[in-house]
């Protein structure tokens, strides 16, 4: 394999290894808003990651334009939805965990 | 090769998300999962695109996701006020 | 919102046009240019989705003309790479505290800041989102609180405390 293929290949398994993380973190984390603190973070940069060893794998051409295209609109979006359902959940009155509570 | 391996892993994390989906107490828990479903959708269309190699799917997954994000919003916002629009 | 002068009306259709005619040409370039290069037909159906949207939709974009954003590129662009690099550092402290190097203790902290005009408020929101171990719950526009959620004891004094971030992004917009 030529180098390039082996640079893209670990950048893409870097965005898959931190998207694997956000989703372990839905899991083990004890509240809904430490929950979001994981998908809305990981998910954001494991995407972006994955895109970005998609273009490396690729050179550079028209398709290439349309990936960073998402890759840019998802930065922008991404922490917009997460404010978005936080500031829902703080409204209606979803109760925050403190130290030495039950898990919810 | 490769993207066939990153798309059998992220697929794999689908199912663990649809866990969240299920158990998960309240409404707000399972709003999430379903927002990291569709975020996976998104990457999981470019994979194919990268394997089958027909690179049209790219568009699909770019419409998808504008809209994936426009359809968060909507919920949040109909989730915390009970109603989409005042009279 | 329709009462808008003619001199703004011009401007917006312009801008809209522009803008939306030249993603057509971005998105759709290498189905046209490639195979068959510079054939009119083909343009013309790009010009014609291009005006049926702006049709639809010129008023919503440029709003008031007369409010300039104060805005320099070369303050913006070391702040884009600064902010890319906190993206970075706040996925490995979410790896961290998964895995149980790092200890979990949220609360919630409300502080005041000098920031008045929405682009600024805008921009610290979405930095304090990308930054290790906070999230913005709201906004109030009118003082400039803001009310986060912070995972640990760490980031949230790195907020009160410092004040790094807010004195970065007043010196960005020109301290507003």
């Amino acid at each position: 394999m030529l180098p390039i293929d082996i640079l893209a290949t670990i950048i893409l398994a870097t965005g898959a290894f931190f998207m694997m993380t956000g989703t372990l973190g839905l899991l083990k984390f004890p509240d809904f808003y430490t929950r979001m603190h994981a998908t809305g973070k990981c998910d954001t940069f494991g995407q972006c990651m994955v895109i970005l060893g998609c273009v490396v794998y690729e050179g550079f051409n028209f398709i290439t334009i349309k990936l960073l295209l998402v890759s840019i609109f998802y930065l922008l979006a991404g922490p917009c939805s997460t404010h978005a359902l936080m500031k829902a959940g703080y409204v209606t009155g979803v109760p925050v965990w403190k130290k030495g509570d039950k898990r919810a | 090769m490769p993207f066939l391996v990153i798309g059998i892993l992220i697929a794999c994390t689908i199912l663990v998300a649809s866990y969240r989906c299920m158990v998960g107490p309240g409404t707000y828990n399972r709003i999430v999962a379903a927002n990291l479903v569709g975020t996976k959708a998104i990457i999981l269309l470019i994979m194919t695109g990268f394997v089958i190699e027909r690179p049209h799917f790219i568009d699909v997954a770019l419409m998808y996701a504008v809209i994936a994000f426009i359809g968060t919003l909507i919920v949040a916002k109909y989730a915390e006020r009970a109603e989409l629009c005042s009279p | 919102m329709s009462a808008m002068k003619e001199k703004d009306k011009m401007f917006s259709i312009v801008l809209t046009f522009c803008t939306l005619f030249i993603f057509w040409l971005l998105l759709s370039a290498w189905t046209i240019y490639l195979p068959d290069p510079y054939d009119f037909s083909k343009i013309a159906r790009g010009v014609l989705a291009a005006a049926v949207v702006t049709a639809l939709s010129y008023e919503m974009f440029v709003q008031d003309r007369s409010r300039k954003v104060l805005f320099n590129l070369g303050r913006v662009l070391p702040y884009i790479v600064w902010e890319l690099y906190q993206i970075l550092l706040a996925t490995i402290d979410v790896a961290y505290r998964v895995f149980g190097v790092l200890p979990v203790d949220p609360r919630i902290i409300v502080f005041p800041t000098t920031l008045r005009s929405d682009m600024a408020q805008f921009t610290l929101a979405t930095s304090i989102t990308l930054t290790p171990g906070t999230i913005t719950i709201d906004i109030e526009p009118e003082e400039g609180v803001f009310t986060v959620h912070a995972v640990a004891v760490e980031p949230a004094e790195s907020l009160t405390v410092d004040q790094g971030m807010q004195k970065y992004i007043g010196w960005v917009y020109r301290e507003e």
